[in-house]
């Protein structure tokens, strides 16, 4: 049995607008398990994100709590967009979280630009943002996550903003490097396939106020990369499922 | 040039460069055009040169000047007037749109004025400033300050915002303290925004400083050129135009050299 990593009891969320209130997320019971990868599908609009910055801590919960395992649990969040900064060199914008947080250290610098090395993008080191690709500035922006050495990656729709094949190999290698580095994820996604590529299980939200609808575990093993999974012939009836779920 | 690399890029080239001499050519073109139209007409009476003065008499009156030691000092007082108005209101501009950026319900409550200090014409207050400052270079360096502040402070908070609303989410993930996400990104996205501020008011400052020497002052290039109009000099005044619009032109020139370096 894998320990639990971080629980969201009972959470609500409202937002306070002018004309009201809009109640985002309703009674929310949802743990990410030690290792595990968490996906949240839902239908746009629905709140996925803000479970994101509730976790993150970037909002209180209206009723309810977040816990987690340890307190000294560190956590890395991945945005939609790679948010690279024009004026830094690649390896400048992967050092960037270290700097914020005061924990650059000759050995946080050499395990950050390792992970470059790993993963294809060393020749890339003092090129600008500009002079790459979508697909590898939303590595770079991974790999700015990664040189924190969280414990809990929480990705928000990290491939939605690039085209359909660069985002099928980014996808593929993404979850490689997640499941190399052993880390724990939680992926909110509006794409079921991404989901069932990607995930041990998935978290299907309502339309809004979420609610959880329910959880569906997906059994294909850990290790097996997304592109794979696409190929099995279970892959379709766990669409089915999420499909049917989500629908009103 | 690179070399070409085939008969079509070659040719290609060749037209590439043939177009950027024909704009030089037709530039220098223009000018001599326009000075020898000038020239002509005064020497065949088409006008009178008394009330349009002609490039040769110009040319006369800026020797006259040097020789006499005059148009050091006329240039030398207005430049100072100007880089002077120009580095303090660029300065001051940047600081307070600092303060405005870490103070956003201070920006709020002082929005209106700031639209309304950008809108009205500076100008306005060089009565005010003679009578608060005095009739002296003092005054007229206030004009210059005056007239590049505001625009400076509205082009660089502008900038300053802009490079908040994209990366704050980013910074906060991170953890940053504002005094970082101020140090990190809005500073260094600034700077591009800082050096069109720069482009702006240094053509600013020269307009604030030539109307303060309209108002009040013993020497200088505004200085020549109402005098000039009042004792009808013509020459005078032309040829005080003609050198300001070469200081101002090296001036700029200066300013997108600086901004060049600095992208790159």
């Amino acid at each position: 049995m894998q320990s639990e990593l971080m629980k969201l009891e009972n959470v609500s969320l409202a937002y306070h607008t002018l004309a009201g209130e809009t109640v985002a997320i309703q009674n929310l019971n949802l743990s990410v398990l030690d290792g595990e990868f968490l996906a949240i599908v839902g239908p746009s609009g629905c709140g996925k994100t803000t479970v994101l910055s509730l976790i993150m801590g970037l909002m209180r919960p209206t009723s309810g709590s977040v816990r987690f395992s340890g307190k000294d649990l560190r956590l890395g969040y991945m945005l939609q967009r790679d948010h690279l900064l024009d004026h830094r060199t690649v390896e400048k914008n992967v050092l960037l979280g270290l700097e914020v947080q005061h924990r650059l250290t000759e050995q946080s610098k050499a395990r950050a630009f390792e992970l470059l090395d790993t993963y294809g993008l060393g020749d890339f080191r003092t090129y600008k943002p500009q002079q790459l690709s979508g697909g590898m500035r939303q590595k770079v922006a991974l790999i700015r996550t990664l040189a924190l050495e969280p414990d809990l990656l929480l990705l928000d729709e990290p491939f939605s903003a690039l085209d359909y094949q660069t985002r099928l190999n980014l996808c593929d290698e993404v979850c490689r490097i997640i499941r190399s580095e052993g880390k724990s994820a939680v992926l909110v996604t509006h794409d079921i396939s991404e989901a069932i590529s990607t995930a041990d299980r998935v978290a299907v939200f309502s339309a809004r106020p979420a609610t959880l609808k329910t959880v569906i575990e997906i059994g294909f093993p850990k290790d097996m990369p997304p592109l794979e999974r696409r190929s099995q012939a279970a892959f379709h009836d766990y669409f089915d499922r999420i499909w049917k779920e989500l629908q009103p | 040039m690179k070399n070409a690399v085939s008969e079509a890029h070659a040719k290609y080239l060749r037209r590439i460069r043939r177009d950027a001499r024909t704009v030089v050519l037709s530039r220098v073109a223009v000018l001599l055009g326009f000075l020898s139209l000038w020239e002509l007409g005064a020497d065949l009476g088409w006008f009178d040169p008394f009330i349009l003065s002609s490039p040769s008499r110009v040319l006369k009156t800026i020797v006259r000047l040097y020789a006499d030691g005059a148009l050091w000092l006329h240039i030398g007082t207005t430049l100072l007037e100007t880089v002077l108005g120009f580095l303090l209101g660029t300065l001051l501009g940047a600081l307070i749109a600092v303060l405005l950026w870490w103070m956003p319900k201070l920006n709020r409550i002082l929005d209106p004025y700031l639209v309304v200090l950008n809108a009205l014409p500076k100008i306005a207050l060089g009565p005010v400033l003679i009578v608060w400052i005095g009739a002296g270079t003092a005054s007229i360096v206030v004009m210059g300050v005056l007239v590049s502040l505001v625009v400076t402070t509205v082009t660089v908070l502008n900038g300053f915002l802009a490079a908040t609303d994209e990366k704050q989410l980013l910074m906060r993930t991170l953890g940053a303290t504002k005094l970082q996400i101020f140090t990190k990104v809005v500073l260094p996205a600034g700077v591009p925004d800082l050096i069109s501020a720069l482009k702006i008011s240094v053509g600013m400052s020269w307009v604030g400083v030539i109307v303060g020497e309209y108002l009040v002052s013993k020497a200088g290039l505004g200085y020549l050129i109402v005098y000039g109009g009042q004792v009808f000099k013509l020459d005078l005044v032309m040829a005080s135009v003609t050198v300001l619009c070469i200081l101002a032109a090296l001036m700029y020139y200066a300013v997108a050299f600086l901004e060049k370096k600095v992208r790159t």
